[in-house]
């Protein structure tokens, strides 16, 4: 029952990371805070992740507004090998 | 009654001149490397070209062509996902022995000071994250950018590779264990 409780440190940081998603149970999440509550290494990781989520989801915000195009050297080379093929 | 639908038509001699760019970023955004790209976008055309006649109109043209990359690109990711008998190159974070699960004493994550939040805001720490994604194994890295760069959903990533979600968050794990110690070395330790 103890046993079935507590988490070990990998067990912890695979819920702390599924919760950078909002994605960890209830359930996970109590017994993650109880686990950091014990352990200064994994409360380091939560915090740091919590940044690193951050920084992720700056670029992640870069990707949807980025549009690169095709260069007009690419697209004359595509026109061509189209052609070849009887468009 | 009914008002009839307008139908959709091909016009092949103007994809590139439409669609080139739309398809080429779309393709770019999910498998992070401009010449495969490129490739699949090429390959897009050619298979438009093919099946042009059971094109029935219902869609856009855009549309139709869109769903063909579609196609293309989930090929790739399946044919990363089951690229077998090559080693992994995975660092080992936790205990396997007598204190199994623990943080090994020399990845315990190490303070990154009181500047680290502030340090986030800098346009290069992009570049710093590009570099340790690369840095993972090509399976991690490919399903840690699908769900945290490219924002799909935990399902949907499950569907188009053809795993479990237990899959999916070991893999996220590991994968962010790593950068977290890359990001450490490279950024906030600098």
């Amino acid at each position: 029952m103890f046993k079935k409780f507590m988490l070990s440190c990998d067990e912890a940081a695979m819920i702390c990371d599924k919760n950078q998603y909002g994605e960890a149970s209830f359930w996970d999440k109590f017994k993650l805070r109880v686990h950091i509550l014990a352990c200064k290494m994994c409360k380091e990781y939560t915090k740091q992740n919590r940044l690193l989520t951050k920084a992720f989801k700056k670029k992640a915000g870069e990707l949807k507004e980025q549009h690169i195009c095709m260069s007009a050297h690419d697209k004359d080379s595509l026109k061509r090998e189209l052609e070849k093929v009887g468009v | 009654m009914s008002e009839q639908q307008p139908t959709n038509t091909l016009d092949p001699n103007k994809w590139i001149d439409n669609y080139a760019d739309y398809l080429f970023n779309y393709a770019v955004v999910r498998v992070n490397n401009s010449d495969l790209a490129k490739d699949l976008v090429q390959e897009t055309f050619f298979a438009g070209l093919k099946s042009a006649k059971n094109f029935e109109g219902k869609s856009t043209e855009r549309t139709w062509l869109v769903s063909i990359l579609k196609r293309k690109i989930i090929d790739h990711y399946r044919k990363i996902n089951s690229k077998k008998g090559q080693a992994e190159v995975r660092m080992s974070f936790y205990d396997n022995g007598e204190n199994e699960g623990r943080w090994l004493e020399e990845r315990v994550p190490q303070s990154w000071g009181n500047d680290a939040a502030k340090s986030i805001e800098s346009a290069e720490l992009q570049e710093t994250i590009d570099n340790c994604i690369n840095r993972l194994p090509e399976k991690y890295a490919m399903v840690f950018r699908m769900k945290t760069i490219q924002e799909f959903e935990t399902e949907e990533i499950c569907k188009e590779l053809n795993i479990t979600p237990s899959n999916l968050w070991v893999i996220i794990h590991r994968a962010r264990t790593q950068l977290r110690s890359c990001m450490e070395e490279n950024w906030f330790k600098k």
